[in-house]
Parts: C-alpha cells; structure tokens; sequence
C-alpha cells in the first residue's frame, strides 16, 4: 500500500526531525530555516530523541477542523532530552492511564487513507506502559 | 507632556447568534450607539478590530454611516483585536496626531470548533488543530503546579453565569450548578463543554477622545492600553503552537507583559484595581489570569474562585458582566465589549452588577498569536 507523510521533514521513520542552533545551541521542532529563539541562520537538521516523558496530555474527542481521521485520540505535549517540549499524539485515548512523566517513545501512525489509497503517516508517541 | 485620552462614549450590540443581520449591521448598530451616547463627535479616524470580517470590513461598516474620508483601519490581534485597536487609537491621540477616534470591533464567528489560518495544513491533517485539546493542556498545567481543582473550574462557570443573568448583552443568561458543569460532557479532559467559551457573533464601540487637561472634568479616563506579544519559549502559556518551543517556566507571559507595561503607564499596581474583566475563554484561563495579572500570588487563584474574591460583592470582582462564559466570544468585539462594561462600571451605571465604589478598572484579553491586551481605565 503506498504511502505519504503527513508533511516532509518533519520526522523519519525512527526519529523527528529538529533543528539545532549553531549560535544559541537551542533545539527547536519542526525544523526551521533560522532559528526561532535568537534568529541565527545557522541551523543544522537533527535527530532527536527516540524517547521522551509526557509532560501533558488530554483526548481530541470531535474531529478539528481538517482532521479526516478516527475520534477520540490522544494529544499532548512530550518532553524529550535536548530540552523541547513536542506538540503530538499520544496512542491513549484515555487520560485517565496516562500521569505525568510517563515514558514514551516515537512511532509513526496512520491518520486516514487518501481517496486514490494513498495511507497519510504521521508521527507520534506510544506510552511505554499504559497502566 | 502626552495628553490624557477620555471616553467619550460606548456602544455594543448584544452578543449571540443572529441569523438575519450582516458582521456590517451588527458594526453599524455598535458605532452609532457609541456616536450616540458620546454626542455625535466628529471622529478624525477610525480602527476596527475583527478576525473573520474579511477585507475592509471596518470600511463597510462607516460606509454604511456615511463615507467622511477619515482614515479607517482593520487591525487583527487574534482574541486581542479589540485591545489593539485601541492601543493604537489612543496612542494617536496621545501623540497629538488626532483628537477624536472611533475603535470598534465586529465579528461573526464560524460555529463549531473555529476554523484558524493560523494552523498549516499538515498540522490540521495531523488532528493538531485542536484549539480546545490546547486549552485542555493549558488547564491542565495550571492544576499540576497552582494547585486548581475541576470543582474550582466549576466555580469559574457557577461564577460568571450567575454575573450574567442580570446582562442584557449577554448569550447566556441562566445560573448553573457546579454540578452541572461537571455534568456536562467532557470536550477535552479536563474541560468539559460548559467550562469552555462559545464563539459567536457581536460588536462595540468606544470612542475616545482628547481630555481637556490630565483628565480632569472627564466620566472616564484610559489610563493604559498595552499589548504585547509572546517571547520565544512560551507557547503553551497561550495554547498555541508556533514551532515546537520549549514552554519555559521563567519566561514571562504576554498577559504578564502587558500588565506590567499597562500599570507602568496607568501609574498604579494590581492593588488598586477595583474591578476586572478578564479573558475566559475556558474557565482555567480566568484563574490563569488572576495569576497573570499579578492580582494575586501564583497558586492562590484557585482559592480565590472558591472564596468568592471575585464575585461581585467579593474584593476584587471578576467579570461583572458575566464574561466569555456569559457573553459569548465574537473575538474582534470582546476586548472593547469588556471597555463597555467597565465604563458603565466606573459609571454606576449597570444596576444590579454594580461593583461599588469602583474608581480603577482593567480590562484583559489574550489570544493566538500570541497577544494579550491590558486597559486600564479610571473614574
């Protein structure tokens, strides 16, 4: 089945893609030309970290405006080593199994089939143990 | 010496959903209020604040009144429009540019879950559209580190319905229990639907003009219009993502911002205001601002909700005119609906909701962007 990432550049299929800051050090996600903390141009796409803690989180529970695919899911903010926080869903739909500082870790998921059967990917972090 | 800026009357169409009239018929029933109660002046300049009302929105509305030639100008800031508006009429004023303005704000907003150019693509396809779920996490963080409870955003919603009940201008004019807020269905844990504001369609006006001499012999002086927006690394402070920032805990808000320049400029602090209204958006946001605005130390906005500190009657009234919660939130009109208020506050002029004795009013929004707006206005 063929597919195609929600947007490019923003993640492959082990790892989002950020950007590092030559000047400032900052990390920042999605990549961006020049760095949005000190506007250095000097900016280098990296891997970020596979793993993360989960620093907030709630359930999408009516699609928004665009979204094609399933209700509810999860979405939240997770925390990842370089210091950013990552605006992402979550795979628990229920708030009620996730608490603060759960461990997570990237995967990719598929939002919804295209008309001509294209999936669309996106990313996307899995608790590590949903209690 | 900067002149002092007077009110010199306001207007509003009441706040709702209506059907049969235009986003211009509701601007043109705001302005001629405003014109009306400030004796018809002759206005060397207008700002309208509006998000959704399209290309020279503000222009239709006045060509309606009669085209006069005066400069008319659109201004956008999210939920802040309104607040921009004026922060740039007053200033004009302020600076000897002009002697009389006319700000309004008019909006018919889209139903549901609004729609935002400010989202790419990608991130709507994603499901990351979400304005609620952004609420959600922001309510969220404020029950993690101020200590809030779901019973205290309850008492947010209790609060400002039972404030709007006497609002003629309000969308909704019913008391409700805590209970049944949390009855409620969950839109986005922890909010549920009650706690959370509904867009809707409205407009106001103010006009204001040059005081005779620092105010005196003036109803109403603006003391401070301010408007800031956000610094790298607080995104979630306003819900909204730009592009991944980190949302530090040392970086100052807007709202934070904007208050600290409006007390500046107005002379005074949080403790000496009498009256507030605040954005709330979704009930968590109200406690974020109490906090926010230095009206009381981090974590005891949840206890002030409780304790009724902000009820009227209470020491520090909060939304007298029942809020976003009451009114409904047409985003260019709010900010200005809000100066509406707290002139006829300052006035005595709104029976039962009086706050009394209030001498010293401020008005807050804050929104995508992100913008946040402060007024600071004195009898």
């Amino acid at each position: 089945m063929p597919q195609r990432s929600v947007h490019d550049g923003l993640f492959t299929d082990e790892h989002l893609i950020g950007g590092r800051c030559g000047a400032c050090t900052r990390y920042h996600f999605p990549a961006a030309a020049i760095c949005p903390y000190c506007g250095s141009g000097d900016v280098a796409r990296v891997a970020l970290s596979d793993t993360g803690t989960l620093w907030g989180w709630t359930a999408v529970t009516a699609p928004p405006p665009g979204y094609r695919g399933n209700v509810p899911f999860g979405f939240g903010v997770v925390e990842l080593p370089e210091g950013l926080r990552v605006i992402s869903r979550v795979e628990e739909a229920d708030p009620s199994r996730l608490s603060f500082g759960t461990r997570v870790r990237f995967a990719t998921a598929p939002l919804h089939t295209d008309d001509d059967g294209t999936t669309v990917v996106t990313y996307t972090f899995v608790p590590a143990r949903t209690q | 010496v900067t002149r002092a800026v007077e009110i010199a009357g306001t207007g509003i169409h009441p706040f709702g959903r209506f059907e049969d009239k235009t986003v211009t018929d509701l601007g043109v029933a705001a302005v001629r209020d405003a014109l009306r109660d400030s004796g018809d002046p002759q206005f060397q300049a207008a700002f309208c604040g509006t998000a959704y009302a399209g290309v020279a929105a503000g222009h239709k509305v006045l060509g309606a009144l009669g085209l006069t030639g005066v400069p008319i100008v659109d201004v956008e800031a999210g939920c802040a429009s309104g607040g921009a508006a004026l922060m740039l009429a007053a200033g004009a004023i302020r600076a000897g540019l002009y002697d009389c303005v006319l700000v309004f704000g008019i909006e018919k907003m889209p139903r549901g879950i609004i729609r935002s150019s400010f989202f790419e693509p990608w991130r709507e396809e994603a499901g990351l559209a979400a304005t609620p779920a952004y609420f959600a996490l922001r309510a969220q963080r404020l029950m993690r580190e101020s200590g809030v409870t779901k019973e205290q955003l309850a008492q947010v919603v209790v609060k400002n319905r039972a404030h709007g009940v006497e609002n003629p201008n309000a969308m909704f004019r019913g008391e409700v229990t805590a209970e049944q807020v949390l009855g409620s269905r969950v839109v986005c844990e922890p909010l549920h639907l009650w706690m959370l504001c509904s867009p809707n369609e409205g407009a106001a006006a103010v006009v204001l003009r040059a005081a005779p001499s620092n105010g005196a012999g003036s109803r109403v002086t603006l003391e401070a219009a301010a408007l800031r927006s956000h610094l790298p690394g607080s995104v979630l402070s306003e819900g909204t993502p730009l592009s991944g920032l980190v949302d530090e805990e040392d970086i100052d808000p807007p709202t934070t911002l904007a208050a600290r320049d409006a007390y500046e400029e107005a002379g005074v602090g949080p403790d000496d205001v009498d009256v507030v209204e605040c954005q709330d958006t979704d009930a968590a946001r109200e406690l974020l601002s109490y906090e926010e605005l230095g009206l009381c130390p981090k974590g005891d906005a949840g206890k002030w909700v409780a304790e009724g500190v902000t009820r009227i009657g209470g020491r520090l009234p909060v939304n007298p005119s029942g809020g976003l919660l009451s009114k409904g939130e047409p985003l260019g009109a709010s900010a200005l609906a809000q100066v509406v208020e707290l002139v006829a506050q300052l006035s005595g002029a709104v029976g039962s909701r009086q706050v009394k004795g209030a001498r010293v009013a401020l008005g807050h929004t804050v929104g995508r962007g992100a913008n946040a707006s402060v007024v600071i206005l004195r009898r």
